[in-house]
């Protein structure tokens, strides 16, 4: 019961944020609010820019490549001088040359994969000068990578699509501050550590004990890196942890924070380019898939672990292995659904000790794209490039030039969207082949069997998808996780943003075809049915062989143990 | 390029002073003025109610097996967080799980020495209290995992089970708002309880 109403409210919340929020983030992508005009003016005029100066793609792609390898120096250089930088209260010395990149990587492609434990790795200051400005810039660059797409169906010849600058300063100041704020102050109230003042001695006289707790500006970093869909907690065990999410309310928002923007996008979507329908037609997408990945998964998280079940227990509260009591078992496996469906990756539970099955629906979650709603933005503009797939496949079939919202999709979309959707497959799967031939990549899992191979799967997949959940067995921190991790992200990255900006860029540039009695429909139930078709048939075929080399066979095999 | 370049400098500076330190430090403000007891981390006189606790005296309810639990590397002086040594997978003063898979052997045998571990003390284990957490210093435990533990602590202390059952539905705290996360009784707070009833 509690369960079908935590769903219940969450769907409710999430209607009237897609309504709300999603039409505001238009007003803001279109210029028509301006309440922050006193912060954003001097920004502009600090860097020699104004929203009159439009950008082509190839000048908006630069801009965003050059900061983002500005943003990579500094996280990285940040990171590499912790020991000489104030704010350290543990002394934490300076992280590791293979390491910095690898978390400098994580954070600027919105990843969060974190090879280190942050309570016993970061000073407080690269935890807030280092990683929480990068749980804001990250999102806010994935934003306005997708809102160039949208704008690519929205506008007619035109060889502009927009200011990258201006699209980051409005993103970041109009919506991710206000919403992460006010969200911080709840995460507070409900007892989430946000202090400056380090660590604490504490010995209880009543059973003897004492204890050193970490502690640190937790509650504020938690809230953007869930809203921001990052998912790099301040502790190690990220949000199972009290101190980052500490009450049933907590983990509720949690969830709803994730989910908020990537599902509004669908509504800027079909508000900008003039038919809601269309963004309709995307949310329904999402929520069909979404809601058989929960459905079975918190299924197979409400059976029994078979470890357990071997050591003679029997379970009516579900797989309890490395799950919180205050939130269980099934609304943990909706937090998991949740975070792998965007590219968030924050856990509330160990994700290696899920069960086959059950870990499965985390992993495939991942594999289909992080389209389910996906990530801030980048699931919107890689939705399209299914949409486009889809659109071209069923223009095949009818046998007309395939058009999406009166734009001629051609051979030069058709290709940057086949590189868009196939350029993470070929990473991940290239990269999981070469981790399991080589010693040093088969020395990381800690489970033997198929979950070891599931473990480093799980690592490649995550990466390659700006996921940052783990199998958190596996030994990330050593130089060669670290640096094929690294090239992952931003493979996974930057290897279906550029194809996304590019195809913004083309559609823009388009004028629009009138409408026939002859042009495929893209806001009904059958381009709804066939989309879904192709992430299937593109993620599910693709990682068919890996997922039963890994999930599969454990689930299959049946009374035996690794 | 240059342009994009100084651009790119001027709006990394922007990032890091807003969205960097004066976003941490107003949300520290606000918390440390507003909410001080949370915000510091939940402290009472016997420790923070939101970090586990090894509780190895029959005198005392237990929670969870995690690090703090009975496997705790040195349970006198246990950092929240050390990994469970028969499990370790994480650096000590770390929070986090044994990460142990559902078919994991190592998990069987684990989950087959606790099972004896609560025979001894005359407990009739549930799964969590087989089973580690999340964090590795999970404070709560269900309702039915402290009721299973009355008999070990009526021998150890002469509380009457009646008294016991009544002072853990005093003690638990129901789903929140009713409906979100599962009910639960903080161990710390069920201990101090105790405490001032015996």
């Amino acid at each position: 019961m509690g369960f079908f109403l935590t769903i219940v409210t969450l769907v409710i919340a999430l209607g009237l944020t897609w309504r709300y929020l999603g039409s505001y983030m238009a007003a803001v992508f279109e210029n028509r609010v301006h309440f922050l005009g006193f912060v954003e003016r001097p920004i502009y005029r600090l860097l020699r820019t104004s929203p009159e100066q439009e950008q082509t793609w190839k000048r908006y792609a630069g801009a965003m490549m050059v900061f983002t390898f500005v943003s990579l120096v500094f996280t990285y250089v940040i990171l590499r001088l912790q020991g000489s930088l104030p704010m350290n209260p543990q002394h934490l010395g300076a992280v590791g040359p293979a390491l910095s990149f690898n978390t400098a990587s994580s954070f600027i492609t919105n990843t969060n994969w974190q090879n280190y434990g942050g309570e016993t790795t970061m000073s407080y200051f690269s935890q807030i000068g280092s990683l929480t400005v990068q749980q804001f810039v990250s999102p806010a660059v994935g934003i306005a990578a997708a809102i160039v797409l949208v704008r690519g169906f929205s506008r007619r010849k035109s060889p502009t699509i927009g200011n990258f600058w201006v699209d980051m300063t409005r993103c970041l100041f109009y919506i991710l501050l206000p919403i992460a704020f006010i969200a911080g102050i709840i995460f507070v109230a409900q007892g989430a550590v946000q202090t400056l003042a380090g660590t604490v001695n504490i010995s209880d006289p009543i059973n003897g004990v004492t204890q050193t707790i970490a502690r640190g500006p937790i509650g504020f970093m938690e809230v953007i890196k869930q809203l921001g869909t990052n998912g790099g907690g301040f502790l190690n065990a990220n949000s199972a942890t009290p101190f980052e999410n500490p009450t049933g309310l907590t983990n509720w928002l949690s969830m709803y924070l994730i989910l908020s923007i990537p599902v509004a996008l669908t509504y800027t979507f079909g508000k900008m380019v003039g038919s809601i329908k269309h963004g309709f037609a995307l949310l329904a997408v999402v929520i069909i898939l979404f809601g058989s990945w929960v459905a079975f998964t918190s299924y197979a998280e409400h059976q029994n672990n078979p470890a357990v079940a071997a050591a003679g227990i029997t379970s009516t509260v579900g797989n309890t292995e490395g799950k919180e009591s205050r939130f269980g078992d099934t609304s943990t496996a909706l937090f998991g659904v949740t975070s792998t469906s965007t590219s968030t990756g924050s856990a509330d539970a160990a994700y290696d000790s899920f069960t086959p099955i059950g870990g499965m629906g985390l992993l495939t979650g991942m594999m289909m794209g992080e389209v389910t709603p996906g990530g801030t933005g980048t699931g919107l503009y890689t939705l399209l490039i299914y949409a486009i797939i889809a659109v071209f496949i069923g223009g095949l079939m009818i046998g007309r030039t395939p058009e999406y919202l009166g734009k001629k999709i051609q051979a030069r979309e058709i290709k940057l969207a086949g590189l868009g959707a196939l350029v993470m497959p070929i990473a991940v799967l290239i990269l999981t082949a070469i981790a399991v031939s080589v010693a040093v990549g088969r020395a990381g899992p800690l489970n033997a069997g198929p979950h070891g191979f599931s473990e480093i799967l799980y690592a490649l997949t995550s990466q390659g998808n700006n996921n940052g959940s783990a199998f958190g067995g596996l030994t990330g921190n050593t130089p060669f996780y670290n640096i094929i991790g690294g090239i992952d992200m931003l493979i996974g990255r930057f290897g279906v943003m550029i194809p996304a900006l590019a195809l913004g860029g083309s559609l823009a540039a388009k004028d629009v075809v009138p409408e026939s009695l002859g042009t495929f429909r893209t806001n009904n139930g059958m381009f709804v049915g066939l989309t879904i078709g192709v992430i299937l048939i593109i993620g599910g075929l693709t990682f068919f062989p890996a997922i039963s080399l890994g999930p599969i066979v454990e689930q299959l095999s049946h009374a035996r143990f690794f | 390029m240059l342009v994009n370049l100084r651009r790119s400098l001027v709006m990394a500076v922007i990032c890091l002073v807003f969205f960097g330190f004066v976003y941490a430090f107003v949300g520290t403000g606000v918390g440390q003025v507003f909410f001080k007891n949370q915000a510091n981390g939940s402290l009472t006189a016997n420790g923070s109610t939101l970090i586990g606790q090894n509780w190895s005296s029959p005198k005392w309810f237990h929670g969870r097996p995690d690090d703090t639990g009975p496997y705790a590397a040195n349970p006198k002086e246990n950092i929240s967080g050390g990994d469970n040594p028969l499990v370790a997978n994480g650096a000590s003063g770390e929070s986090g799980a044994t990460n142990l898979g559902p078919r994991s052997k190592v998990l069987l045998a684990d989950t087959m020495e606790l099972v004896k571990y609560w025979h001894k003390l005359g407990v009739d284990p549930t799964p969590d209290l087989v089973t580690t957490s999340g964090s590795g210093y999970d404070p709560d435990i269900t309702p039915q995992d402290a009721i299973v533990q009355i008999p070990m602590v009526t021998k150890a202390t002469g509380v009457a089970p009646s008294k016991l059952r009544a002072l853990i539905k005093s003690q638990t705290h129901g789903a929140q708002f009713g409906f979100l996360g599962s009910s639960y009784v903080d161990v710390l707070q069920l201990n101090e309880a105790l405490a001032r009833l015996s």
